[in-house]
């Protein structure tokens, strides 16, 4: 199992999730954050006063995926989220050791 | 309210062909009339509106969340509390007659004023119930000092500024608004020689002759002038130029901006004390002179810093507000646009080049809007006075008819103004920030401001999200 960690602009958030419905994934956790990349920040003017904004608002989509599921949900969330512009974002995967679902206690693939 | 020359006050009439000039003193019964009294208790009400929520919401949106409740609160406590002083002794030391700088305590407690009491407007015969005099010249003592606060906003203690508050309603406040606008009323200016004797019980710059229609002196001027001294000797904020202060809220900025643009109406038409033809003229005056500001301001950012921004819009009409305060009665409308233009761009240079060139932290431009565009506006209203600019020159009550009118004397006589203001109101603050500083201090501890004012200081938080 896999954990995928897509940071994508948060305008895209809808495509990724209908996209990864219809590969069969079952669950996503989204969170709102900040943060920067090559795309870096930008000024903000307030009467003269200028403040460089160096975080910029990003959706992080968080979806444990099995392993024949982790090329496909790469593919089509790269899709989903591409405007082919600087700050589009990145897909991060690690290693899943454990998924276990807290109703019925059921583990592994069996879980997600 | 209206100030005027030592034995003459504008009048307007603009186009009003035929006039009679040095028409023989006419016999008039002192009367109130129902319009009058009707459009001064609006008006009223539309200052009290420029306050709450109009002046917190305009000063809270340009704050971090952190301090919003602290402008709220600031604003609405010092509201309440010169309401309550104005009553006790206020009125009666700015509104009775005293020497030229202070009145007398006549009228302490409002003592003597029933609901038959008159109070003089700038008609011959023509009076308002006193009452509502009193509560409209509350409701100007009253949004003055809440002004200030906006230039040492984030960072001094709530004990502090209502100390403050209570030493420059009573030293500043109060001889500033009886050296403008305390005089006898028109009815004293039967011919020359009461003329003259009413004249030397009029306030100090009256006497002078300086014009401040509805508070660009008494008002603008004098809460600017506190408020820079105030920032100056408070210091900046923590991370002043190296944080990002941004104001939390434009929306709310807009929203408070467009309450007291509103109210605005209040206080400029109904300085006029009668619902008559010259309140059109201050009415459609204060609509040009802010709209042209906004457009001024607006313009000048967008050129200069490449877009426009809504706090900018939002200042610029706020900028031409302050300046055409003093000049509303005696301005043409053609006039009040240019002075809006110049009041526009000026307080733009002055908000967003000249703070940082000199280095002061004026959190909210207290200064750098009301004073200078109060300065601009009180000496400009020389210039748009002019009968030959389309102004309505000055009233001579006297003789009954418009004034000779002569710019660079009057513009002397508004210099007088600026002047006097600027050193009374920059002694007296000096003094009470200085006292205060030492007895009680003023600001509240790094920690306090780091955490931000709404919790250290009254344990609550504007936002649950």
């Amino acid at each position: 199992m896999k954990l995928i960690t897509a940071i994508v602009k948060p305008f895209k958030l809808d495509d990724v999730r209908e996209a990864l419905s219809e590969i069969g994934v079952s669950g996503v956790t989204v969170t709102e954050v900040k943060g920067f990349g090559r795309q870096k920040g930008h000024t903000e003017l307030y009467r003269g006063a200028e403040y460089v904004v160096d975080f910029l608002p990003k959706a992080k989509v968080e979806v444990a995926v099995a392993d024949q599921l982790v090329g496909q949900a790469i593919e089509v969330i790269t899709k989903a989220a591409n405007t082919g512009k600087i700050g589009d974002g990145k897909i991060f995967v690690a290693n899943l050791e454990q998924v276990v679902r807290i109703r019925t206690g059921e583990t592994g693939d069996e879980a997600l | 309210m209206k100030h005027l020359l030592n034995s003459f006050i504008l009048f307007a009439l603009l186009g009003f062909a035929g006039f009679v000039f040095a028409e023989p003193a006419v016999v008039v019964t002192p009367s109130i009339n129902k319009g009058d009294t009707a459009w001064m208790i609006v008006a009223t009400v539309l200052v009290i509106l420029m306050v709450i929520p109009g002046l917190a919401l305009f000063y809270g949106g340009m704050v971090r969340a952190k301090n919003m409740l602290s402008i709220l609160m600031q604003v609405f406590v010092i509201f309440s509390m010169m309401a309550i002083l104005w009553a006790i002794y206020g009125y009666s030391v700015a509104f009775t007659e005293g020497n030229p700088f202070i009145g007398g305590l006549s009228k302490l407690f409002l003592i003597g004023i029933t609901p038959d009491s008159m109070a003089a407007t700038f008609s011959k015969g023509a009076y308002i119930p006193e009452y509502i005099y009193v509560a409209f010249q509350l409701t100007f003592a009253a949004i003055t000092p809440a002004l200030i606060i906006g230039a040492f906003a984030e960072r001094v203690k709530f004990s502090a500024i209502l100390i403050f508050m209570f030493i420059w309603f009573t030293f500043a406040y109060l001889p500033m608004a009886h050296m403008v606008w305390y005089w006898a009323g028109p009815d004293a200016y039967t011919d020359a020689a009461a003329g003259t004797t009413a004249g030397a019980t009029a306030g100090f710059l009256f006497q002078k002759g300086a014009l401040d229609f509805a508070g660009g002196t008494v008002v603008h001027i004098n809460a600017g002038i506190a408020g820079l001294i105030g920032c100056l000797i408070v210091g900046k904020r923590i991370g002043y130029k190296k944080e990002s202060l941004a104001p939390h809220s434009v929306t709310m900025t807009m929203i408070g901006a467009s309450l007291l643009w509103v109210g605005w109406f209040g206080f400029n038409v109904g300085s006029n004390l009668e619902a008559n033809g010259l309140s059109g003229l201050v009415f459609i005056n204060t609509l040009l002179a802010s709209a042209a500001a906004t457009l001024a301001w607006s313009g000048a950012e967008w050129i200069i810093r490449g877009k426009p921004s809504m706090l900018g819009g939002a200042s610029g009409a706020i900028a031409g507000l302050v300046a055409i305060t003093p000049a509303c009665g005696w301005a043409g409308p053609m006039g009040s646009i240019v002075l809006g233009l110049v009041a526009g761009i000026a307080c733009f240079v002055a908000v967003t080049s000249l703070k940082s060139l000199l280095g002061y932290d004026d959190s909210l431009d207290a200064f750098g809007v009301h004073g200078v565009g109060g300065i601009i506006g009180a000496l400009g209203t020389a210039v748009v006075a002019s009968p030959a600019l389309g102004g309505t020159g000055v009233w001579d009550y006297v003789a009954n008819g418009v004034a000779e009118y002569s710019m660079s004397t009057q513009l002397i006589s508004q210099a007088w103004g600026v002047g006097v203001c600027l050193v009374w109101s920059g002694v007296v603050s000096f003094i009470a920030f200085k006292l205060i500083d030492m007895v009680i201090g003023l600001r509240v501890s790094e920690e306090a401001e780091r955490e931000g004012l709404d919790i250290s200081e009254h344990g609550e938080t504007a936002y649950h999200m």
